[in-house]
């Protein structure tokens, strides 16, 4: 028996000095900008106790449900719709070799746009509204997922597939318990930078039209000059960049917990 | 840091481009048909005939190939300056662990963040001047580059550094002899994912900041409700983002032509 | 029960491709225990991909209790020699044993039931929650052959499953494997490269001769039922089993006596 969970224990202490050193750096970054920000008057770069009162006035009072939270659901649906369609399709052409020759060209077409491009369209089919949004995100973000799944259906281990079909593991089941967790790695892949793409395509799609959002936000505060509060803006996307990540990858462990402990398990041996 | 996932560059069945043929023939005549036969309003979407026509016509112009060539000079820019940045900082950062474990939690702190963030800055800082597409370009960029290529270099094969000790190559040498050829397929992967991050990036700066490019002459068409126009100069846009993908494939294959378990060594 | 007709396997190709196996025949009884032996590299695996229908034969006939065989049939379990590949790593050795019976729909008292005999009969209690690869290679193959005792099967198919593992694992693996089968009952045909195994495990071998892959000869082996790996293997029986397999292995395959197919002219090596 192999012995992953020997050295958890000791594993944690040491974690936690390797963390100590890793905030190093951002701490000092950031005490350093506040220091030579203190007394900024430059206009472009207000001291940086300015910004954190703006993002504290403006975040912490109605502006949360009035922009915060109808950014994420934006993001967050047209994020969802995209991985489900994604993993979708991509099943379907994955195992479908006549699909896959068939949708090529198209696909790779598809992806090769940069996704930016489709807010004109997207406002010119559904106006200004969260369906031009929604429809944005998914058809800017679904293409990594899709090509992954496929890549990832297709990569399907052959003696995985021969154990599935001699115990006649069929249906749903098939999909569900075999192929996709054999698939999940790079579909999490994929996944991750479908999750990058869907915040980028919310900030864009909230600056062309208007309403609300974040991104919305940031564009007004930009137009009227209200410097700190634009700061205030540009930190909380970043805030919400870093948490998504941060969400993600726990998922992504939870995930592909066994993925990892297979990988090293047959590289210690090897 | 962790292990930067790979996104595959798609499936290859070359031996069926009929069926690819005919499959983007359906599409176009299903475009062709909805439009036509009024199933999705023929105002908003154009059939094929009406698109391509528009795009001949584009084509004739300067225009278009005027705003081509600014999208790509700011791509090609932004990702020059990215790589002349990421490239040399990955390799420092690679090679030291202090270093290395210094800026993890930094690099892990900025590269989620969305790159469209500092639009605003960059248009008060530069206004639609093309420092303001660089600006960008060159922040989204330089992440797949810099966090490639660190991880490249700690991949290297411990027993390949060992060999070359004790053959007695001196530090420089092992770096050009066993680390840069055993980095070069991360990087690699991280010269394709910029390229495309560039063209984003490019464009979107184009699309709300109004920098001049391909990104601006659509919001141009699709404000003047050209919507004939705004299909065509998208599929310009897809068809500049293929020409890169193959570009930047062809890149890729041609720098690791010696390097044949690249494709069997990326599966997970 | 099983039987097996002149089955034979062309894969595509220039100049009418390459044949893998030609026209093999022979019958596995109720309860019988053959080992098909050959060289490594000969068609063994394709043949018994034929055999559990993950492949069809491009000539012959393979049928299970005469019916014709186009998929994988019910009640047939495989374990592959690449017990790190068969095993799905997502799921717990519970999980993994269990898989099959929650297909067949299997009421969950009973599955536990069969999932926890299935263990306690490859002598791996205790290991139901971990996963797979958290296991010694010896130990994954037992769970393999856990999972193909839970589904009960009346036939049991092998390929090479002891191929990967270490000599001692391997000998325990073959006791295992003969005391199993005595104890459920069901047929196994198990496919080695290696003789001592298959003489010492069958109670008949078949031995396949290379490329193309045709039967050279079959014979019963006539060991006592009780084997152990000390005093079996010093048998004058099992010695002259030995050699006379070795021999029919070594001989070329144009020239043997009782190769059924020695007409050279036809005999063409692919490549």
């Amino acid at each position: 028996m192999t012995a992953p969970s020997r050295s958890r224990g000791r594993g944690w202490s040491r974690r936690l000095v390797a963390l100590g050193v890793e905030a190093v750096l951002p701490v000092v970054l950031v005490v350093v900008w506040y220091l030579t920000s203190a007394g900024s008057t430059n206009f472009y770069f207000p001291p940086l106790s300015r910004i954190l009162r703006a993002f504290a006035d403006s975040w912490f009072g109605s502006r949360f449900t009035a922009d915060v939270l109808p950014s994420l659901g934006r993001a967050g649906a047209g994020f969802g719709l995209a991985v489900v369609c994604g993993v979708a399709v991509g099943l379907l052409l994955g195992s479908s070799r006549v699909a896959r020759s068939l949708f090529e060209p198209l696909v790779e077409f598809a992806r090769a746009v940069p996704p930016p491009v489709l807010v004109p369209v997207a406002v010119l089919a559904f106006g200004l509204g969260n369906s031009m949004r929604i429809s944005v995100i998914v058809a800017g973000s679904v293409w990594p997922v899709l090509l992954n799944t496929v890549e990832g259906v297709r990569g399907l281990d052959e003696v995985l597939r021969d154990t599935a079909s001699a115990y006649r593991i069929t249906g749903w089941r098939r999909i569900w318990r075999v192929i996709l967790p054999a698939a999940s790695p790079p579909i999490m892949a994929g996944v991750r930078t479908c999750l990058a793409l869907s915040l980028i395509l919310m900030v864009i799609s909230e600056m062309v039209g208007g309403g609300n959002g974040i991104g919305f936000f940031v564009q007004q505060s930009q137009r009227s000059f209200a410097l700190p509060e634009m700061w205030a803006g540009i930190l909380l996307l970043g805030l919400v960049g870093y948490l998504a990540h941060l969400v993600f990858s726990a998922v992504e462990r939870r995930l592909l917990s066994w993925h990892s402990g297979s990988r090293q398990s047959s590289r210690g041996e090897s | 840091m962790s292990r930067p996932k790979v996104l595959r560059t798609g499936w290859r069945v070359r031996s069926h481009a009929p069926l690819g043929l005919l499959g983007v023939l359906l599409a176009l005549a299903a475009m062709e048909g909805v439009s036509r036969a009024d199933i999705l309003p023929h105002r908003w979407f154009p059939s094929a005939t009406q698109t391509i026509r528009a795009l001949v016509t584009e084509a004739g112009t300067a225009e278009l190939w005027n705003a081509i060539a600014d999208t790509v000079e700011g791509a090609a820019l932004g990702l020059g300056i990215a790589a002349l940045i990421g490239i040399p900082l990955g390799i420092l950062i690679g090679l030291s662990d202090p270093l290395y474990r210094l800026t993890r939690a930094l690099v892990e702190f900025l590269r989620p963040v969305p790159s469209v963030a500092l639009i605003p800055l960059a248009v008060l800082l530069y206004g639609t001047e093309l420092r303001s597409k660089l600006l960008l370009v060159v922040y989204a960029a330089t992440w797949p580059l810099l966090v490639n290529v660190v991880y490249g270099v700690r991949d290297t094969d411990p027993v390949a550094i060992d060999t070359a000790r004790a053959y007695r190559l001196g530090r420089l040498a092992r770096i050009r002899h066993v680390t840069v050829p055993s980095t070069l397929p991360y990087l690699m992967t991280g010269v394709r994912l910029s390229a495309s991050v560039s063209l984003i990036l490019a464009v979107t700066a184009e699309l709300v900041i109004g920098a001049p490019g391909l990104g601006q002459i659509i919001v141009q068409a699709q404000a003047a409700n050209a919507v004939p126009l705004t299909y065509a100069l998208i599929v310009v846009s897809g068809l500049l983002g293929l020409a890169l993908n193959v570009l930047t494939r062809g890149v890729e294959r041609y720098a690791l032509r010696w390097h044949t378990s690249q494709r069997a060594g990326s599966r997970p | 029960m099983l039987s097996i007709d002149r089955v034979g396997m062309r894969w595509p190709g220039p100049d009418g491709g390459t044949e893998a196996i030609r026209e093999i025949s022979f019958d596995v009884g109720e309860g019988d225990f053959v080992c098909l032996v050959g060289p490594s590299g000969c068609g063994k695996t394709t043949l018994l991909k034929c055999l559990s229908g993950l492949l069809t034969a491009t000539s012959g006939r393979v049928a299970l209790h005469d019916r014709p065989i186009d998929g994988p049939p019910e009640r047939m379990a495989v374990v592959f020699q690449e017990y790190g590949r068969s095993l799905f790593p997502w799921m717990t050795v519970h999980g993994n044993v269990a898989l099959p019976l929650r297909q067949q729909k299997m009421p969950k008292a009973e599955r536990e039931r069969a999932v926890a005999a299935a263990l306690a009969a490859v002598d791996l209690p205790g290991v139901a929650r971990q996963y797979p690869w958290q296991l010694s290679g010896g130990m994954q193959q037992r769970v393999a052959i856990a999972r193909a005792l839970a589904y009960q099967p009346e036939i049991m198919l092998m390929d090479e499953p002891f191929a990967s593992v270490d000599a001692q694992t391997r000998a325990d693996l073959e006791d295992l494997i003969r005391s199993v089968w005595r104890e459920y009952g069901m047929s196994v045909v198990l496919v080695t490269h290696d003789i001592d195994e298959a003489v010492y495990l069958g109670e008949r071998v078949v031995v396949l001769s290379d490329k193309p892959t045709v039967v050279r000869e079959e014979l019963a082996v006539d060991l006592p039922a009780e084997r152990d790996q000390v005093a079996t293997k010093a048998l004058p029986a099992f010695a002259e089993i030995r050699s006379h397999v070795y021999n029919l292995i070594r001989r070329s395959p144009t020239t043997g006596p009782t190769n059924r197919l020695a007409t050279p002219s036809t005999a063409d090596t692919p490549g």
